[in-house]
């Protein structure tokens, strides 16, 4: 913050420009970045970071209320793709420069692309991408027959757990998880949450009610009543489960690639044996019908640029630079934050310290993103209150009352 | 200060019997007041009157952030959707059930401790009040987490230390249900709140004269009788005024249910319903139509007891 307010009144040292990079918390990776791409302006500009709260909603609100208030010291921050559309519909993103929009998205996830897109034009610049992968116990996969080389589905995934005893890792919190895991499992099923996208909220369709929607909500009520999911599931976040897969009953669970640094944390800090992170496995998500590929989970960071900045030009050069081949791969192994980038996986330094590196790309490849609009708040809002608990969905009547509850909201015809 | 109290009687007599001689002095002192709460009148109105009718006036509009163009003038539709809402009835169920729960285990609780302030050793007395203040020096958001982790499934040791009691065991989730998580926020509450009403009726009770006791137990009044006819009347005011404060402060409830479930499982309170319109998803018409209806109930309690309790707020500040 006063990081920040100096940077806004001051307008930088000896007159170069300061740019203030509005970032999400991490492990201090970005903030290096930013040093480094001073450096390497050469003195035309510098790069300042402000650190945003924790959670992506929270991240949304504060750069939302200063934006809306014309903050004029907003020039780069780092978004979570699902708030990209409103941002850029509302106009608080800078237009990406033509010949700028090539260069940042060759070689790039399309997911990424997907995500920093809105109306055909490219209105972020892709940084870094996250995906979830299907993190099993290879003692627990043996034990139950489970042949983990080929891709696996839920079905066998639930068995292979009930047939050990084991649990399964999902997150079952009424919190923006929730919506990650159904999106996979929708799009993973051939659907998606949004079947007809539009700029006014009245006109959105929804895809609930398809049979995508419906098979996806009968898998959710089915994994969530399996008996192995644990007793805390309906608020079980990506902490919680990844401490339950920890435990000697951990099985499988579905979880981001920080669930390997954490666990090698623990080894480093004596908590944990070695043993078992040699026992973690990793897969792609689980399929939902055998042989259709799975549609895993997406998220990341894009960078926007704050319409009143006022240095966009300056901005956007930066964003080239933040988001180089060379920054994501120390981002990569430094915050083991995966890049979007896909040059970035043959990085020796990257293979090296990230064992499961191809199969995150792989899995960067098929993932879906989340539903792209602008009432995004409200799609999310009303999901996680018709499909919370996730143990009494029902595939008969939930996506209808889903349908009508999201449908109601977005026509502030209700309150969420 | 107590000794600038006039007694009853010198007080109230010129005003039953004025006199031309005193409309002077009553005059400059008129001033004086308005000179000296003349300038906190007016930063209040300014920090709290604006803001309200500010919330009033964008109440009447379909407004959002994001959207600030489509701004249109719908005049009290916001109201008739909150109003004919369930989410809006339910929150505010849970919101009256908080309140009367808390308010009652606290007022019970604090007088408890009042008393055991007021009677205990005078040696361990101060000691004894700051440990009971501790609780309520305490960051709600803070405490809200404490209790969280505490009745946790992963960090939680509740689950542990009362696992011997009925329907308690290694698995009960607390915050997987309604009113297993309502029970845990309205113990954060209690254990939050109870110091602030036991040290108004610590006030209260200091005020109670003792040559009443002593009256009363010569006249061979049992505890009990001395309690309900002398004790409980002469300190009725600071019991309306704690209730009073307690009762409007239990129902803006949010820090404890926004840490806890995040308003999961039934458990939202108002003051979270009109966050979520206001802050979450950036309507700002809908969340400030949420805002004045709470307001007008707070208005609503503090006219009910005011009025219909008769509570007299200078009477508890021993003005009366």
């Amino acid at each position: 913050m006063v990081a920040s307010t100096l940077a806004a009144c001051g307008g930088g040292s000896g007159g170069v420009p300061t740019l203030t990079w509005y970032t999400n918390p991490d492990a201090g990776g970005q903030t290096e970045i930013a040093a480094r791409c001073t450096e390497a302006a050469g003195g035309r500009y510098r790069i300042e970071t402000a650190t945003l709260p924790r959670e992506a909603s929270a991240q949304r609100e504060q750069l939302v209320r200063r934006l809306a208030a014309n903050d004029t010291s907003i020039d780069l921050m780092s978004l979570d793709p699902i708030f990209v559309p409103e941002f850029a519909q509302a106009g608080f993103l800078a237009p990406v420069p033509p010949e700028l929009a090539g260069r940042v998205t060759e070689d790039v996830v399309p997911a990424a692309v997907e995500t920093s897109t809105w109306e055909d034009q490219l209105v972020a610049v892709p940084f870094w991408s996250n995906t979830q992968l299907l993190w099993y116990r290879k003692s627990v996969a043996e034990a139950a027959g489970l042949d983990m080389t080929k891709p696996v589905t839920w079905d066998q995934v639930v068995s292979a757990a009930q047939d050990q005893d084991k649990l399964i890792g999902v997150q079952g919190i009424r919190a923006e998880a929730l919506t990650v895991w159904f999106n996979a499992l929708i799009e993973s099923a051939g659907g998606s949450i949004i079947a007809e996208n539009s700029t006014d909220p009245e006109q959105v369709t929804l895809g609930l009610e398809s049979d995508a929607g419906r098979r996806a909500t009968e898998l959710m009520r089915d994994i969530s009543n399996s008996g192995q999911t644990g007793p805390a599931l309906s608020t079980a976040n990506e902490d919680s489960t990844a401490t339950g897969f920890e435990s000697a009953d951990g099985g499988f669970m579905v979880n981001y690639s920080f669930v390997y640094a954490r666990a090698l944390g623990k080894v480093e800090d004596g908590t944990m044996d070695q043993a078992t992170v040699d026992d973690y496995g990793w897969a792609l998500y689980p399929q939902v019908d055998e042989g259709t590929e799975s549609a895993p989970p997406y998220g990341g960071i894009n960078l926007g640029v704050g319409a009143l900045s006022e240095h966009p030009d300056l901005a956007y050069d930066a964003t080239e630079c933040i988001t180089s081949t060379e920054n994501q791969a120390y981002y990569f192994v430094h915050d083991g934050n995966a890049a979007s980038d896909t040059t970035v996986y043959d990085d020796p330094e990257v293979v090296e310290a990230f064992p499961m590196a191809e199969t995150i790309r792989e899995s960067l490849e098929q993932a879906a993103p989340r539903p792209l609009t602008a009432y995004y708040s409200e799609v999310t809002g009303g999901l996680q209150r018709r499909y919370h608990p996730t143990g009494s969905v029902d595939p008969a009547t939930t996506p209808r009352e889903a349908t009508e509850f999201i449908t109601a909201v977005l026509r502030k015809e209700q309150l969420l | 200060m107590t000794t600038t109290t006039l007694p009853p009687s010198e007080k109230t007599q010129p005003v039953s019997a004025p006199g031309h001689t005193t409309s002077d002095r009553a005059r400059s002192e008129r001033k004086l007041g308005w000179l000296l709460a003349g300038p906190a009148l007016a930063v209040m109105l300014l920090v709290t009157a604006y803001p309200i009718l500010q919330a009033v006036y964008d109440s009447l509009f379909d407004y959002r952030l994001t959207d600030p163009d489509n701004r249109s003038f719908t005049g009290l539709s916001n109201y008739l959707v909150i109003l004919s809402d369930s989410t809006w009835w339910i929150s505010m169920g849970v919101t009256v059930l908080i309140t009367l729960v808390t308010v009652a285990v606290e007022l019970v609780l604090g007088f408890a401790l009042a008393f055991v302030m007021a009677k205990a050793l005078k040696a361990i007395r101060p000691v004894l009040r700051a440990a009971i203040l501790i609780p309520y020096a305490v960051i709600t958001v803070v405490s809200a987490f404490a209790w969280r982790f505490a009745f946790a499934i992963d960090t939680g040791f509740v689950n542990t230390w009362f696992g011997w009691l009925p329907g308690i065991g290694a698995d009960t989730d607390w915050f997987g249900g309604q009113w297993s998580a309502l029970f845990v926020v309205c113990i954060a509450e209690i254990w939050k709140t109870t110091p602030f009403i036991s040290l108004l009726l610590l006030a209260g009770l200091a005020q109670v004269p003792e040559v009443l006791q002593e009256a009363a137990k010569v006249d061979g009044a049992t505890w009990w009788q001395r309690l309900r006819k002398v004790t409980l009347p002469n300190m009725k005011a600071a019991i309306m005024v704690a209730l009073l404060f307690r009762t409007l402060d239990a129902f803006r409830v949010f820090d404890s249910i926004f840490v806890m479930t995040a308003g999961a499982n039934n458990t939202e309170s108002v003051s979270f319903l009109a966050y979520r319109q206001t802050i979450s998803r950036l309507e700002i018409g809908l969340g400030s139509a949420v805002s004045v209806l709470l307001f007008l109930v707070v208005v609503g309690i503090a006219a009910l007891f005011i009025k219909g309790f008769k509570v007299d707020l200078a009477s508890a500040r021993g003005e009366g």
